[in-house]
């Protein structure tokens, strides 16, 4: 018999910690994977100093960079507004990519069709009614494309998770024969041509207006989820389908009416990255935004305030690793290591929030001294 | 009698986040005894045996097995110790043959030994009394079958300490009383045998002693033979309890639901509910009784438009307004056509409530709809979850508090405090009282009563004979999904409930 094999440590569930101390793990957290990150960058022969230097300079350090930033942060902040409501529902939407595609080539079609055209539409200004038709475009879009894989779980119980993610491809295909097909430019460039400018948004401090948008997409989410009926339905439906059912929910339209809305926020956010930032469509348009946006959402813990602040740091990594390369030589590849064990720790501080370890001896001392 | 102290927890303290679900608790496990553990809900009985079977690991305090100190920190450690637990739900795997569950998870050769194994299994079941086949599938048993192979499978592995966790819960009365001969047995066997249950004559005619707790601390223990359920129920409660349920006689009774030939079939095409007929009226109580999964689930859920309905009527008849039928319409319609139903479901917290809301998002299930625009409104709701917290006295340290954090008998207040607040005409409640300390039920037992002299039809369903026999006005016994009797419950007796319970009567003796 294993007589005194006392475990060294064990789990207790904390009190309620307070917010103050919640954070203080986070901080704690973050600094710890940054030491991680310092032990890489030290077996690279870099100095981490400088390395975690450049990567702050090289995203914060001028004003085209900073725009640079809030530039990569909008669409990760949007995706991840799309997808909350889905996952506090347990609905696995992985089909944001998809949906922010479709909804790219809803906003394209407009600014094809009418850009530069018909007069109305000829100026170098960016014309308002022009950019409302692609964004209508662009919503109706992405929401039809998000309809389908509700529709049929709603209907007959498939899996969403594969079927939102095989979505995904069915979109990138759509786009790859556009481009080599009805959109094309100029013949065999497999390109499709730049925005008329009256089919471009508009910039506010040097970024295109999209993070006005997010913003107050931000707050109209976060009233959305915690003050509304359908945001209650939502939450009821995540926790438990027969308690949803039995409050006289019906189940299978909240389902779909969830997507619709998440999936028309996605196309929205397709529109903004065409009319905003490429100023074209092409293939890879959503470029990983609708997975990375996940991690936003998630790491956010579905708290739309939270994913503005976490999609601005994913941003500031992304864009100083750029940096890091320039300057010294180091791989992106291994800035995105960092970028891995920096989510890896926050995750983890998560689970340090509600649990703490103690040394088991010294614990059952402190508890007869007590 | 040999009753050597086989297990002794000493100051053992368990916490989970702000609850302390024991505080230094010491408690003796003696051989060749039974010992009762007592105590009202959320008093830390599970939580203590779990302690002992190596699912939880206490923060502190220390625990001997036969004199030595042991750390327990797996289910395998337990084993190791010779200590095994029974617990409320089963865990067996359905597709394998009886002797195929005891020996999984049994470290041994590459190759099984069936033969030898069922031998064993035999070997065991003679000498305690038990019947089973090692072939027989999990699926193919009985609750009580399943049970009686928990119990082999922890004798199979050595097991000298026996923990059960409410074994009665799902048990008619005559598998109780061959359960109770069998543990008799292991008893003179010099095991130790610990059971935990909430039913005042089991504890009276089985245990030798018994230990109650009262919010996570012992509070003491008693020989059997010196005390009585009064004396029992003052020690877990702390304060005396009326252990009679007034039952008034109904009054100004009208029929309420008048349910014909209703007959319900689920997914998998097995009949759940064989024409059923019966009345229930207003101003009284009908108690329904019946062995688990006879249909009382799917009898409660059809009327409340949860289920199909494969054929038959169900007409209700509010007070003062034309019959209709309820077959066919949905739950919402049930409740807007000025049907108010209130359903407590079997499961409560699957079905009922929602685990990671508070009491105020738990109340507004039933009202979230209700007011205009597209806003929750959280003012009533909160204000009803204040008083359902007042007035069944639920331990929260916040109405917005998660109820899944709750222990199981505040989580059923909240649950029946909700739909009582509905002001219902047909008030519909499965296993109310189930895992509810004897003070909380009775206040519950009240409830219903406050609601049979509104003029309320109130159905009850039951495990407990000895309740539906106090409080109902009727019992109706369900059969394998049929109507096995409807009996008068002034007149009629356990052992005669308990019959149909077993056996399909004569089809219901007509709406008495």
């Amino acid at each position: 018999m294993r007589e005194r094999k006392q475990p060294l440590f064990h789990l207790v569930k904390r009190s309620e910690l307070p917010a103050k101390y919640a954070w203080m793990i986070r901080l704690l957290s973050l600094l710890a994977a940054m030491l991680v990150g310092a032990l890489i960058f030290l077996l690279l022969g870099s100095n981490p100093v400088k390395a975690y230097g450049e990567i702050l300079s090289g995203a914060l350090g001028r004003e085209s960079a900073r725009q640079r930033v809030v530039n990569i942060a909008v669409p990760l902040l949007g995706v991840a507004l799309a997808i909350a409501p889905c996952f506090k529902m347990k609905f696995w939407n992985i089909g944001a990519e998809g949906q922010i595609t479709v909804g790219a080539i809803g906003a394209t079609f407009f600014a094809l069709t009418f850009g530069g055209k018909y007069g109305l539409f000829a100026g170098k200004e960016p014309s308002l009614l022009l950019l409302l038709m692609m964004a209508l475009g662009s919503m109706l879009c992405g929401a039809f494309w998000a309809l389908i894989p509700a529709f049929f779980r709603a209907k007959w119980g498939t899996n969403e998770t594969l079927f939102t993610l095989m979505m995904n491809y069915i979109a990138i295909g759509i786009v790859k024969w556009l481009q080599g097909g009805p959109w094309e430019g100029k013949p065999g460039s497999q390109i499709i041509p730049n925005f008329h400018a009256s089919a471009l948004l508009p910039k506010v401090f040097g970024v295109h207006i999209g993070w006005i948008v997010v913003l107050v997409l931000t707050v109209l989410i976060f009233v959305y989820m915690r003050y509304t009926k359908h945001g209650y339905e939502i939450a009821v439906l995540g926790e438990s389908t027969n308690t949803a059912r039995y409050a006289g929910m019906n189940v299978a339209w909240i389902t779909v009416r969830t997507m619709l809305l998440s999936g028309a926020i996605s196309g929205l956010v397709g529109f903004m990255i065409v009319s905003g930032a490429n100023r074209t469509l092409y293939y890879g348009v959503a470029g990983g935004v609708g997975f990375t946006a996940i991690t936003v959402a998630w790491l956010a813990q579905l708290n739309p305030f939270a994913m503005i602040v976490i999609s601005l740091l994913l941003a500031v990594l992304s864009k100083g690793a750029g940096n890091l390369e320039t300057v010294m030589g180091i791989p992106t590849s291994i800035s995105d290591i960092i970028t891995g064990i920096i989510l890896m720790f926050m995750l983890a501080s998560e689970f340090f929030i509600r649990y703490r370890l103690v040394r088991s001896h010294k614990e059952s001392k402190e508890a007869k001294k007590a | 009698m040999d009753t050597t102290c086989a297990v002794r927890m000493e100051e053992v303290t368990k916490t989970f986040g702000p609850v302390v679900a024991n505080d230094r608790v010491t408690l003796e496990i003696r051989k060749g005894e039974i010992l009762s553990l007592l105590g009202e809900n959320g008093s830390g009985k599970t939580t203590l045996m779990n302690m002992l079977a190596g699912l939880y690991f206490p923060d502190s305090g220390r625990i001997f097995v036969n004199g030595k100190e042991a750390t327990i920190a797996s289910p395998k450690d337990a084993f190791a110790h010779g200590i095994g637990m029974i617990h409320q739900h089963f865990k067996l795997v359905n597709v394998l043959s009886a002797a195929e569950n005891v020996v999984l998870g049994l470290e041994g050769g590459a190759l099984l030994d069936i033969r030898e194994v069922s031998r064993k299994i035999r070997e065991i079941a003679e000498k305690y009394g038990f019947s089973v086949d090692p072939a027989k599938k999990v699926y193919d048993m009985s609750v009580s079958e399943k049970q009686t192979l928990e119990i082999i499978k922890l004798l199979y592995r050595g097991a000298e300490v026996l923990i059960l966790d409410e074994p009665t819960a799902v048990l008619t009365p005559q598998e109780t009383e061959k359960l109770f001969d069998v543990l008799r047995v292991m008893k003179k066997d010099g095991k130790a045998i610990v059971i935990i249950t909430h039913k005042l004559h089991e504890v009276t005619s089985l245990a030798d002693r018994v230990a109650v707790l009262r919010r996570g601390t012992f509070v003491g223990e008693v020989a059997i033979g010196e005390t009585d359920a009064a004396e029992l129920t003052n020690m877990m409660v702390g304060r005396q309890v009326s252990l009679n349920i007034d039952r008034s006689e109904p009054e100004n009774t009208a029929p309420r639901l008048k349910i014909t030939d209703l007959t319900v079939v689920d997914d998998e095409g097995v009949t759940k509910l064989d024409h059923v007929n019966f009345t229930a009226f207003g101003g009284e109580i009908l108690g329904i009784a019946g062995v688990a999964g006879s249909g009382q689930k799917e009898l409660l859920e059809s009327i409340a438009g949860l289920c199909p309905v494969k054929s038959g009527e169900i007409l209700y008849t509010p007070e003062g307004k034309k019959p209709s039928n309820l077959v066919g319409k949905t739950p919402m319609q049930i409740k807007s056509a000025g049907v108010a139903m209130a359903f407590v479901p079997e499961d409560r917290l699957g079905m009922g409530l929602v685990g990671g809301m508070g009491m105020v998002g738990n109340m507004m299930l039933r009202s979230w709809r209700e007011g205009g625009g597209a806003f929750v409104h959280h003012k009533d709701p909160n204000a009803l979850a204040k008083k359902v917290m007042d007035e069944l006295e639920v331990v929260t340290p916040d109405v917005n508090y998660p109820v899944r954090r709750l222990s199981g008998g505040n989580v059923q207040k909240v649950l029946v405090g909700r739909e009582i607040a509905t002001a219902p005409s047909v008030l519909m409640s499965a296993y109310a009282v189930r895992g509810l300390d004897i003070n909380t039920s009775y206040t519950i037992y009240n409830l219903m009563n406050q609601q049979k002299k509104n003029g309320v039809a109130v159905i009850f369903v039951g495990e407990d004979l000895d309740v539906l026999l106090e409080l109902c006005d009727r019992i109706l016994v369900l059969y394998d999904g049929k109507v096995s009797g409807i009996a008068d419950a002034r007149t009629v007796t356990k052992e005669e409930v308990g019959m149909m319970m077993t056996h399909l009567g004569k089809g219901g003796e007509a709406d008495a």
